[in-house]
């Protein structure tokens, strides 16, 4: 047998394993994005305790190898809780908080750069605090962080491949269980990481579409960074 | 974990590899930064093809994860004939790695010089290169500073990668005594060593900045 039908007989095999990708991607960019604007808020308008808190969460996870954490939570933290959760769960989970902290500093930015007369009218207009954040920063803060945002995606894309690494069973262990069965190194590496580019790039042209969704025309803010 | 354990058996473990570890960045950052201001210079000034195949390449280092990248440099590579020891099948892959992310900072630098400089230089009977070496470079690359010094804390930090493939670094180092060892509190351990590294990195990379700032210019 030619290494092309070796190849395309295990393809399925593979491809099976972007499903598990794109959902450890999901998962980590959902977990990610709901603790990490809350965090920015704190950062911004929180109190010196929760300033301090969220900083040093921060610093922890921005300090720290992926493959460090995940052996962190697989071997030390989940087993300390007495948790037996499936593999899968711990990659996103790792990836997921470890996303919150970057996507923090990312929405962080993007709230500090609203200028603060947008309180300022706000209040003025009777808002409380509150409702002025949730009405007039968050909506102007989220646009302005897109671009900066959509790079945690392929951040996130290539760092889930160290899942690889506690065995959750994404493209890149399926592409090691391949080579392993059929001694073919060099064509399935190159298809695992055809794969990986293909949705690198199918990802961004979402990501282009939601940011040119959500445009409020004449507010700038939404230039879109290029794919390639 | 207990005082013997720790003193006799852990931390001389972690020790070699955190040697190893540095051994990887020290060989693999100066040629990051070399080719990340080459492949940025041909991406700005680069005809056609130079500028296709920087494209390219940026495009498909940053597109495969690393881990795949050394996968393929010392596990599919011997498929044709070329054999890498696990050193520098690593180091291959951290500065293909280190030098794409580079470039694309550098490039945003480079592009942020006003093309009056350029054309300032060339008036002033400066080649191209002269130009590029002494004029565009030395403004873009303090420009540079703060991403290249982030992408310097990943290289730190995806060395743990190396691994994956073989080479027993820090992270390799902690993870063998803990399969030996069956001591969880281990990964506990080298987290603080990176944390150390990471944190003085930071503080370094912001004392260079601030050294390398040129009075009056103010970076921006």
């Amino acid at each position: 047998m030619d290494v092309f039908s070796i190849v395309a007989e295990w393809l399925p095999y593979l491809l099976s394993g972007v499903m598990v990708t794109i959902g450890l991607v999901a998962a980590a960019l959902i977990i990610g994005a709901l603790l990490g604007l809350p965090m920015a808020l704190g950062q911004v308008y929180g109190t010196r305790p929760l300033k301090m808190v969220i900083g040093t969460y921060v610093w922890f996870f921005r300090g720290l190898p992926v493959l460090l954490l995940l052996f962190l939570f697989y071997f030390t933290i989940f087993p300390f809780l007495n948790l037996d959760v499936p593999e899968f769960f711990v990659g996103a989970t790792v990836l997921g908080l470890r996303g919150a902290a970057y996507q923090s500093q990312i929405f962080r930015g993007a709230i500090q750069s609203i200028s603060e007369g947008q309180m300022t009218a706000a209040r003025s207009l009777g808002m409380s605090r509150l409702t002025a954040i949730r009405s007039v920063i968050i909506p102007q803060a989220v646009r302005v962080a897109l671009p900066g945002w959509s790079n945690e995606y392929p951040n996130i894309l290539t760092d889930s491949a160290i899942c690889y690494a506690i065995g959750v069973a994404e493209l890149m262990t399926r592409t090691s269980q391949i080579v392993a069965q059929t001694y073919i190194t060099m064509p399935i590496y190159l298809a695992c990481a055809l794969v990986f580019i293909l949705l690198n790039y199918a990802g961004m042209r979402v990501i282009y579409h939601l940011e040119k969704r959500v445009a409020i025309p004449g507010f700038s803010g939404n230039t879109s960074s290029g794919v390639l | 974990m207990d005082a013997d354990f720790l003193i006799n058996i852990l931390l001389p473990a972690l020790w070699e590899g955190l040697l190893v570890t540095l051994k990887l960045i020290i060989l693999s950052a100066p040629f990051g930064l070399l080719f990340g201001t080459l492949l940025a210079v041909g991406r700005v000034y680069g005809g056609f093809f130079v500028n296709l195949f920087c494209r390219f390449f940026v495009g498909f280092i940053k597109g495969c994860p690393l881990i795949l990248l050394l996968f393929i440099l010392y596990f599919g590579l011997p498929s044709v004939g070329i054999y890498l020891s696990a050193l520098l099948a690593s180091v291959i892959g951290f500065i293909c790695c280190n030098s794409a992310y580079n470039s694309e900072y550098i490039r945003g630098a480079i592009l942020s010089v006003k093309e009056g400089q350029m054309i300032a230089a060339s008036a002033l009977g400066m080649t191209r290169i002269q130009a590029i070496r002494h004029v565009v470079l030395p403004q873009a690359m303090r420009r540079a500073i703060p991403g290249l010094s982030n992408e310097f804390i990943y290289l730190i930090k995806y060395s743990s990668l190396a691994y994956m493939i073989t080479l027993i670094e820090l992270t390799g180092a902690g993870k063998l005594i803990f399969s030996k060892y069956f001591e969880p509190d281990v990964f506990i351990m080298i987290g603080i060593i990176y944390l150390a590294l990471v944190t003085i990195t930071t503080v370094g990379a912001n004392a260079l900045e601030k050294k390398l700032a040129i009075p009056g210019t103010q970076g921006r």
